[in-house]
Order: structure tokens, then C-alpha cells, then sequence
């Protein structure tokens, strides 16, 4: 046995990587290939359409047939179209409404998740199963709830002497509007109050108990110790909240279809009126364009937001 | 103040409420024990239950809808419209039996699985080659994914419409399987991103030494070791695929390629007045199966819904 340990181990002459081998190891070059299915994805299905967008909203095509450029007539065509503005009012004031309520609201319910109860776990569970369900099976739901005729809210009512007759939900312009918001909202706040309840429990405690010896009355708490931890948090929710309500399509296709006399009509829907029912595609892709520059006014909000949370962590402004 | 927070938010704990939170670190137990009963029963109970009970009224409402009987559901007067004694399966049978709705549930099902699963594919591979490769310009690369989560379907279904018609994809499930992935990468990606970040170096390096490939890093170390993450990034994609409409309203035509939330609102709604039970029957068939898979994952659920915006 001892013999063995003795001998010289046989080495491999030790030889020059070849130029292939030296390529299998780039980094680089691995690289390119674990890159490119999602990169061809993205290419193919969401880069080229994005620019096949902007050109077919300076063409005349419809369904069907290609169609030749013609400039910006689209869109002077919908700077003298009252429609368009009217649905850029609408989602104006559907992103701004239902957004700062889904903020309070959501905050609020975060503080009141937050304490110590029972039944915590269940209780949180609970609050998301809005976030869960389809967003258009939800809206179908609440098309039921606001029926005109047979409306539980306007039966209860009713019941309690508030109001004689039916409410008319979906077809009276303000009432309409004051539906599809607050179902946005329904559904936007279990999101909202669960991020920031993520954010909440990094809060320690012992700043509290320091504020409580110090006299701190519960607002005084909020306002000076929650809300500036939760501020980077707060920005980025509040980004992604404003942009997936500005761009809602499936709540108010569910529920109104932009009506009544297109007092709910969001710059989503129109486009898909026009593009897809009307088939005048180039129309429909310039008002979809035209919801770009509010979408790059919030991702620059989003950035400034996610810079201002690294300062915060200590972490280097680089 | 800042460096209080020494520990990052636990988030796959957040819902069940066993996050290790800073107050387990420091002994310190906050100030509540300091409240009176009647106290928290006015600002934290009374307005705790309005909102949940506003939260979850309307699927009350749907379900109740779902198994009452016709005359009773436009008899308000009558009945008590709140609760039904003589539950009827008349809704739920016609649906399963008079519809194509086995088949929609079927089509959503199909489409949501593959597009799923091309997506967690692409994604690990992506995520795995800018957290770990770091080839050059891996940085820009995250920073485009994450802004591709950024776009909206709402202002890319007109040319994609034109883009699946040039493709011959248009009225087939592969309409959908290949456009979802537009929506569901960067958002995996970027989720794994985040997951791949907390393996240490070490195990990877070792394996390097030992000669292990990077096809093998991936597949033996750096996946065992982030199950959690890919359960998140599942069934996040999972139920995007099936909330999804715009899409699926523009690329499908015909009545047997429907998924459920654009046959529902399409096929279901005629101008019968006893429309009613049949509908809300339906809402609650297609939103059943991802309550009951939120039910066996809530906690893989918030991580994967805070994560995507923690990064």
C-alpha cells in the first residue's frame, strides 16, 4: 500500500485552452445565450409593437389594409375631437380620485392590520382576495350591485327611508363615474394596504415606546415617525397604483362600456372603440400614444422616488 | 433614524403574521398594551369590519346571486333579499351543461399554464446571467426589464393585433401563450432578480472549482435553493394570465377560443332579465380556482406582489 503513495503521480501535460474552449468560458458569451429567450420575447412582442405603434398612428390603416402615412393628421384629428378630451378628463379625474383614496384607505387599513389581534393572519388573508379574483369577474359583481332595477344598495335605501325611488347607478353621468371609481378603488386598496403593511413591520417599535415617554400624542406619532419610514415605500406603491389606474381597461369595459354618453369612457377604452369596433386602427393607436407622456411624467416619478430611498438606507447616491 | 432599520421587511411572513419584526430583535413590545377595551373596539375594530365587510360583499353577493332562484333574485320585496332558503343548482347546472363554459375554463387553464410556464423559463435564465454572469452591460439590461414591466397592455394591443394577424396567430391559443410573456417576464425576471441576489457567491464558486458548468450551477445549486422564489414567481404569472382581458378580447374571435373573463362578458350577457343567476354563477366558477390556489400559497403570494416592488 505504501509503495503506492510513493509513486509519482501521473499528471495531464498541461496544454493551451483551445479558441474554442476560450469562447465556451466567456462571460459574455454564456451570457448572450441565457439571454435570449426573454430578449426575443421582448423584441418580438413588445418592442417592435411599441414602435409599430407610433408609425401606425401616423398612417391611415384600417382593419384589414395597410395604410399610407399621412403625418400627424390623427392627432390634429383628435385635438378638435371633444370625445378625446372629454375621455382625458375622465381619466384625469378616475386616476387622481380613485388613487388618493386607495391611499388613504389602503394606509389606514395597513395601520389597522398592523396592530396585535386575533385572528391576525385570517384577517390579512382576507383583505387580498379582491386583489386575487379577475378584475372583470369582480366588476361583473358589482354591475349586478348597481343595477338600476335591482339594486341592493338602492333596495336597502329604500328600506331606510334615505331615498323613494331607485337609484339610477350606471346611467346618470355623475353617478356612473362615482361606480367605476369606487369598484377601482375596491379593488386597488387590499394591494395598497398590503405593500405597506410590508413596509410597516420594519418599523421598530422602540421608536414608539421613546415617542410615547416622550409625551408624543398618536398623530404626532404618524406624522413623525411611520410616515417618513414609509415614504420611499409609499412612492413606489403609489407609481404603480396611478399607472395601472391610468391605463384601466377591463373595469369600465365590464361595467359601462364607457357610457353613459361616453362619460366613462378612459383614453383605454376609447382607443379600443375606435381601433378595434370602429377599425379605424390608426385613430385608435394615436390616442394610445398620446397616454405616453402621463406614463413617462409617473416612471420619473418612480425613479426619483426609488433614488431618494437609497439616500435614506445610507446607501451611496451614485 | 435611518439605521434603525437594520432588517429588511420579512415579506413572505407578512401575512401570516409570523415576521420576525425588529420588535423580536430589540425587546421592545410597543405601546398598545397601553389601550382600554373600549378604546381599541372604536379605532381599531368598528373600522376594521366596515372595511372588510365592504371587501368581501360583493362575492357574498355573487355567490348568494349564484344559487338563488329566479324569482326570488327580481322579488326584492318579498324575500328577504339577503339570504335564500331554498338554495337552486339551476345556475350552475346550465352553465356547466348548456355552455361552452368546461371549455373556457379549459381554454384559460391551457393558455395560463404554457404561457406560465415559457415565462419562468426565460426568466430564470435572464435573471440568472444579470444577477450572476454580470456580462457587460448586465445593468442596463435590468434597468430595460424593469421598465418593460412598465408598459401597458393599453397601449400595445392595437399593433400587437396587427402583429399576431401578420404572424397567422390570430384566433388561436398561441395568440395569447406568446404575448403574455410580454407582461409576465420582466416582472419574473425582476422578482427572481431579487432572489438569486440572497444565494451567497460562495456555493457558486466552489462549484466553479469542483469544474461545474454554469448549466450545472443553475440547475443543481441556484434553483433548489430558490423553490420559494419560483413557487412566488408561478402563480403571480399564474394569475396575471388569468385577470388578463384586453388581450384576450382583441386576438380572439371565435366562441370556442375564449378565455373565461372575455366569454363571460361577452356570451353571458343578453338581454334576458334572468340573466342574473347564470352570470354571477359563472364570475364565481372562474374566480374559485385562484381563491383556492391564493388559499394554499398566501404567503408565496405577498412576497412575490411586495417583491416586485421592494427592488
Amino acid at each position: 500500500m505504501a509503495d503506492i503513495a510513493l509513486q509519482p503521480r501521473v499528471r495531464p501535460p498541461i496544454r493551451e485552452a483551445t479558441r474554442w474552449e476560450q469562447i465556451k468560458s466567456n462571460r459574455n458569451f454564456i451570457a448572450l445565450w441565457f439571454m435570449l429567450p426573454a430578449m426575443a420575447f421582448l423584441l418580438f412582442f413588445l418592442a417592435y409593437p411599441l414602435g409599430l405603434g407610433i408609425w401606425i398612428s401616423f398612417t391611415d390603416a384600417r382593419i384589414g389594409r395597410p395604410g399610407a402615412f399621412i403625418g400627424l393628421e390623427n392627432y390634429e384629428w383628435l385635438w378638435d375631437d371633444s370625445i378625446f378630451w372629454l375621455s382625458v378628463f375622465n381619466t384625469l379625474l378616475y386616476t387622481f380620485v380613485a388613487s388618493a383614496i386607495k391611499f388613504g384607505i389602503g394606509l389606514y387599513l395597513a395601520l389597522l392590520l398592523n396592530e396585535n389581534m386575533p385572528f391576525k393572519a385570517m384577517l390579512r388573508a382576507l383583505v387580498l382576495i379582491p386583489f386575487i379574483v379577475p378584475t372583470v369577474l369582480s366588476a361583473l359583481a358589482f354591475w349586478w350591485i348597481f343595477d338600476s332595477q335591482f339594486s341592493i344598495i338602492s333596495w336597502s335605501l329604500k328600506e331606510m327611508g334615505l331615498i323613494t325611488e331607485n337609484i339610477n347607478f350606471l346611467g346618470d353621468v355623475y353617478w356612473a363615474r362615482a361606480c367605476v371609481i369606487f369598484a377601482n378603488i375596491w379593488r386597488g386598496v387590499p394591494f395598497v394596504a398590503i405593500t405597506l403593511l410590508a413596509g410597516l413591520q420594519t418599523v421598530s417599535p422602540s421608536l414608539y415606546e421613546a415617542a410615547t415617554l416622550d409625551g408624543a400624542t398618536r398623530w404626532q406619532m404618524f406624522r413623525n415617525i411611520t410616515y417618513p419610514l414609509l415614504t420611499p415605500i409609499i412612492a413606489v406603491v403609489m407609481t404603480f397604483s396611478v399607472l395601472f389606474t391610468f391605463t384601466d381597461f377591463q373595469l369600465i369595459w365590464a361595467m359601462t362600456r364607457g357610457g353613459p354618453v361616453n362619460s366613462t369612457h378612459l383614453m383605454a377604452t376609447l382607443s379600443y372603440q375606435r381601433a378595434i369596433i370602429g377599425g379605424v386602427l390608426g385613430e385608435g393607436a394615436a390616442i394610445s400614444n398620446a397616454m405616453i407622456p402621463f406614463l413617462l411624467a409617473a416612471i420619473m416619478v418612480s425613479w426619483f422616488g426609488l433614488q431618494r430611498r437609497k439616500w435614506q438606507q445610507g446607501e451611496n447616491n451614485d | 433614524m435611518t439605521d434603525l432599520r437594520t432588517q429588511p421587511a420579512d415579506l413572505k411572513a407578512v401575512l401570516s403574521g409570523t415576521a420576525r419584526t425588529v420588535a423580536a430583535d430589540d425587546h421592545s413590545v410597543g405601546m398598545s398594551y397601553l389601550e382600554s377595551l373600549p378604546r381599541r373596539l372604536v379605532t381599531l375594530y368598528l373600522p376594521l369590519s366596515i372595511i372588510v365587510i365592504v371587501l368581501l360583499f360583493p362575492f357574498y353577493w355573487m355567490a348568494l346571486t349564484a344559487v338563488k332562484p329566479d324569482e326570488q333574485l327580481l322579488d326584492l320585496n318579498t324575500y328577504n333579499p339577503f339570504w335564500t332558503w331554498n338554495p337552486t343548482f339551476k345556475h350552475i347546472h346550465k352553465l356547466l351543461f348548456d355552455s361552452y363554459y368546461p371549455l373556457w375554463l379549459w381554454n384559460t387553464m391551457y393558455v395560463a399554464i404554457c404561457a406560465t410556464i415559457l415565462s419562468i423559463v426565460a426568466s430564470v435564465l435572464a435573471a440568472y446571467a444579470i444577477v450572476r454572469l454580470r456580462y457587460r452591460g448586465a445593468q442596463w439590461v435590468g434597468g430595460f426589464i424593469f421598465l418593460a414591466y412598465l408598459v401597458p397592455p393599453s397601449i400595445l394591443f392595437i399593433p400587437l393585433a396587427t402583429v399576431v394577424f401578420q404572424y397567422g396567430l390570430f384566433d388561436t391559443p398561441f395568440a395569447l401563450i406568446l404575448t403574455y410573456p410580454t407582461i409576465l417576464i420582466p416582472f419574473s425576471t425582476w422578482l427572481l432578480m431579487g432572489y438569486f441576489k440572497t444565494i451567497p457567491f460562495e456555493l457558486e464558486e466552489c462549484a466553479l472549482i469542483d469544474g461545474a458548468s454554469r448549466w450545472q450551477i443553475l440547475t443543481k445549486i441556484v434553483l433548489p435553493l430558490s423553490i420559494p422564489g419560483l413557487i412566488s414567481a408561478f402563480i403571480f404569472c399564474f394569475t396575471l394570465c388569468w385577470n388578463e382581458f384586453i388581450y384576450a378580447l382583441t386576438f380572439l374571435t371565435s366562441v370556442q377560443n375564449k378565455t373565461v373573463p372575455v366569454a363571460i362578458v361577452n356570451e353571458f350577457v343578453d338581454g334576458d332579465v334572468y340573466r342574473w343567476g347564470s352570470l354571477m354563477a359563472g364570475a364565481l366558477a372562474g374566480s374559485l380556482p385562484l381563491v383556492i390556489l391564493y388559499a394554499f400559497f398566501v404567503e408565496h403570494y405577498v412576497s412575490a406582489m411586495t417583491g416586485a416592488v421592494k427592488e
